[in-house]
């Protein structure tokens, strides 16, 4: 709170020309030069551990192979096969614990390929030219309703147009997209990238989007099951997880997934509001986003508060490192235990935690407070089941996510689901992917049958 | 510290490391300054009859890159020097003035008549010069008239030629030879019988780099066309390292003093080329990449691998000779098989890949569910091409079976020595060997 008691949530905190530069590229693009240097280091390892680590199992060695060569479009059509979605996991990847966590190079000199920054040398250029690499296959005449046009719905969706069949996608948001559209950090994807790739994957063509419609509430499963041969699942998570505290509806407490995307379609950043101390509970990527971001948009203050250690959050150790260096600072082992304003959140009360003899979570007795301008919940998604719960209801539900088999089949005949919705997975863009393009080779093998 | 001091021939440098004749040798600027970072001695770009020839105004280089652009492989159609006689005469005079205690050689090529080289040889000795090196070698260009390599690439030329030089001549007479040929002995053997006083090798070899693959033509060019050029650097020195070691470990040819030339970068090269025969060293690619500051490396290198072994120069010359032979001398009961260090593995693979796909199966890819790579004993031949292909230095080597049974053969390791020519699966294998 300032002086006089008011919270101090301000616009234009920063000049244009620092806000430009707060928000540029995370990791600038590789060079032709830079490209082949760093691409000359691959081992070409069998059966590589990298393609291993891969969620999509991108044939890591065969891509950076053909990035030696000045293959370029070779290189992108191997990673996108796999992974179409292979231009935003070069962005957004947590690539320190996936692909390059396993590079043999670790071994060897501690300085594994980079191989995040190889994948997008080799992708950018085919969104930036609109080069299709793919054929559809002969039209099968069926046709499939995706729900969702997220990462894990587009992957099904062009991997099913791919495979001859139609497909129309049903997406809540204006925008396809999902969360690379509103949910991840602007400086991860820059210039409008993942409208660029939403484009890219629609041209492959047999897809129709139709944005602004939501499951369960301008549609019925039911209504969907009946008017197409399959339906594919894909509605990623819609709500956060509350704190489960009083005041908690007090403004200033706000969701940090809705700032975000409040971030990723603003097209004039420095008029965005944000306070001068912020405080961010989770330790997730989200939370992350949103305390590196608040900090860039001028922010005097951001602590991220996490009631776990360092090895337990959710957030990659760069990402941990890339909010320290961003000026964030991160408490550990400590968990909100109340909130205190009157018209608006003004302080945040937290009681430190540790690790009981039986490994459970308990509180010390001891505690601090923060005050705060604005308070952000980045603790995590849950499915929407306001709209959901009904619309969900025959469905097979763990957890509060729906329960599918290893090929991404529910518990209804001729539905599928995937991405962040289902209860297995790690909720990383790359696993959706993964996911929906599982379900769309399993649909294609059920329509086949029949 | 060692004394690299070396006489070539009777010719004094104060290493053994020369610049070969070249562009980097082309003009008193450049040897000047090659002289003052420390090389040893210099063989003058080759000298030609005036009116002197003239170069292309286009390309006259081109590379073999890795992808970080270092120069593998160098390539190159400049001609003899482009200069008046009379301006070189005049220039190395002066750097033999200048730099008395530094060995200056001049190349030479002339036609192919007695002539010439009785009026120009005096000439160029005039100016102080320690010996001649007959350019015999080229394989662009000059040996369309009739000279370099069509001259090298003939027995019988090179002998006259070389006679005619030395008669000419009072100082020592180089004979360089190209490789662009069957068998380096003939040449090297023609040139002994016309009294050579030493052979250098080797000249480049004949090349196209690559074509241009927006145009489909070759590449470079001048004016759309393109022509083979002299190919050397990196690449080139096994190659010469086998011709060096066939002249230094044939009866006919080992007594020729050897300047050793092709692809020598570091003292590590010539350390190859001593001692495998050569006497002495020339450069040119390494200079040519780098400048002529990679004399440092080059002397000090020496030096320190000298002081490390406790050797001289003289007895590094010709050390590894003894151990070139025939491939029919090889002992056949000699057993060898291949050792992964799993402390060291960095767990990449390829010798697995490259013994699947290529070789002998002899490489697991998992032992008991784990990713390992282990030699399975019972397939090894002992070939080395996972040492070759491993990317961490001494994490795979080669151990040699004494005792025992081949677990392969199924043979018993025999101290017995058994070469080819004793073989019993020979038919022309010699009854007995005493």
């Amino acid at each position: 709170m300032s002086d006089n008691g008011q919270p101090d949530i301000q616009s234009h905190r920063l000049d244009d020309g620092e806000i430009a530069h707060n928000f540029g590229d995370l990791h600038p693009p590789l060079r032709r030069s830079e490209a082949l240097i760093e691409a000359d280091r691959c081992y070409f390892c069998f059966d590589a551990p990298c393609t291993t680590a891969c969620p999509t199992g991108i044939d890591i060695p065969a891509f950076i192979q053909k990035i030696r060569s000045d293959n370029v479009r070779g290189s992108a059509a191997t990673i996108l096969s796999e992974n179409i979605m292979g231009g935003m996991c070069a962005r957004v990847c947590p690539t320190e614990v996936l692909c390059e966590e396993a590079c043999v190079r670790n071994t060897h000199e501690d300085k594994p390929v980079e191989i995040g920054l190889l994948q997008r040398y080799a992708t950018d250029p085919i969104f930036d030219s609109r080069t299709q690499l793919f054929n559809r296959e002969p039209p099968t005449g069926k046709t499939v309703a995706v729900i969702g046009g997220g990462p894990a719905g587009l992957s099904c969706a062009h991997r099913l147009a791919l495979l001859g069949h139609d497909v129309v996608v049903f997406n809540r948001d204006p925008k396809a997209g999902g969360l690379n559209e509103y949910g991840i950090a602007a400086y991860k994807t820059i210039d409008d990238f993942a409208q660029k790739e939403v484009e890219y994957i629609l041209s492959i063509g047999g897809i129709e989007l139709r944005n602004g419609q939501a499951l369960g509430r301008d549609f019925a499963l039911q209504d969907l099951k009946e008017d197409y041969d399959a339906v594919f699942i894909g509605v990623g998570l819609g709500s956060t997880n509350a704190l489960g505290l009083d005041h908690e509806s007090l403004p200033g407490v706000d969701d940090a997934i809705e700032y975000i995307a409040e971030i990723r379609q603003s097209d004039d950043l420095g008029a965005l509001p944000v306070g001068r101390r912020v405080v961010v509970i989770g330790g997730g990527m989200t939370a992350i986003d949103i305390a590196v971001q608040s900090k860039r948009l001028g922010a005097e203050t951001v602590d991220i508060v996490y009631r776990r250690g360092p090895e337990h959050m959710g957030a990659s150790e760069f990402e941990q490192n890339l909010a320290k260096t961003s000026g964030v600072t991160i408490h550990h082992w400590a968990q909100p235990a109340s909130l205190h304003g009157d018209e608006h959140v003004a302080t945040i009360r937290f009681e430190r935690t540790r690790l009981d003899s039986d490994g459970r979570l308990a509180t010390t007795g001891d505690g601090f407070e923060l005050t705060a301008d604005t308070v952000f919940k980045a603790i995590g998604q849950l499915l929407d089941f306001s709209t959901l719960r009904t619309a969900i209801s025959d469905l097979e539900v763990r957890n509060d996510r729906i329960v599918v088999n290893d090929s991404g089949r529910t518990s209804l005949r001729n539905v599928w689901a995937g991405g962040d919705c289902v209860a297995v997975g790690n909720d990383l863009t790359v696993t959706a992917v993964q996911q929906g393009k599982i379900a769309a080779i399993d649909i294609d093998r059920a329509l086949r049958k029949e | 510290m060692a004394n690299l001091k070396t006489k070539f021939l009777g010719i004094s440098s104060p290493n053994p490391f020369w610049l070969a004749s070249a562009p980097p040798t082309d003009k008193a600027y450049n040897v000047n300054r090659a002289f003052e970072a420390g090389w040893g001695g210099a063989v003058w770009k080759t000298l030609g009859e005036d009116p002197h020839i003239v170069n292309v105004n286009g390309p006259r280089y081109s590379a073999l890159h890795s992808n970080d652009r270092r120069v593998i492989g160098f390539n190159n159609i400049e001609l003899i020097t482009d200069r008046p006689l009379q301006t070189n005469l005049d220039e190395m005079r002066q750097i033999k003035n200048d730099w008395p205690d530094r060995a200056l050689v001049a190349s030479v090529m002339l036609p192919m008549n007695e002539e010439t080289w009785a009026k120009y040889l005096p000439m160029i000795e005039a100016t102080g010069i320690d010996g001649f090196e007959l350019n015999f070698g080229c394989p662009h260009g000059m040996s369309e008239r009739g000279m370099g390599a069509a001259v090298g690439q003939v027995p019988e030329y090179i002998q006259m030629a070389t006679e005619w030089a030395k008669k000419a001549a009072s100082v020592p007479v180089i004979v360089k030879l190209t490789p662009n040929i069957a068998n380096i002995l003939p040449p090297a053997k023609a040139a002994l019988d016309g009294g050579a006083d030493a052979v250098s090798l080797i000249n480049t070899i004949n090349s196209i780099m690559r074509v241009d693959y927006e145009s489909l033509t070759m590449y470079p060019t001048t004016d759309g066309m393109g022509t083979h050029g002299g190919y050397c650097g990196e690449a080139v020195k096994p190659i010469a390292l086998n011709m060096v070691a066939e002249i230094a470990r044939t009866a006919d040819t080992r007594a020729l003093p050897i300047s050793g030339i092709g692809g020598i970068s570091d003292w590590r090269d010539a350390v190859d080329f001593l001692a495998l025969g050569a006497s002495n060293v020339q450069v040119c690619t390494a200079a040519m990449v780098y400048g002529f500051r990679i004399i440092d490396d080059l002397v000090a290198g020496l030096n320190n691998f000298l002081d490390d072994k406790q050797l001289k120069l003289d007895d590094l010359i010709g050390k590894a000779v003894p151990s070139v032979t025939d491939w029919q001398y090889l002992n056949l009961n000699y057993v060898e098989k291949a050792v992964i260090d799993q402390d060291l593995c960095i767990q990449c693979g390829r010798c697995y890949s490259a013994c699947e796909d290529t070789s002998h199966q002899a490489i697991t890819h998992t032992v008991n569910g784990e990713r390992r790579f282990e030699v399975i004993d019972e397939e090894c031949v002992g070939c080395n091409l996972c040492v070759s292909v491993c990317p961490v230095d001494s994490c795979i080597t080669m151990h040699q079976l004494t005792e025992g049974i081949d677990p392969r053969t199924g043979q018993a390791i025999s101290q017995d020595k058994i070469n080819w020519t004793m073989h019993p699966n020979n038919p022309m294998r010699k009854t007995k060997q005493k």
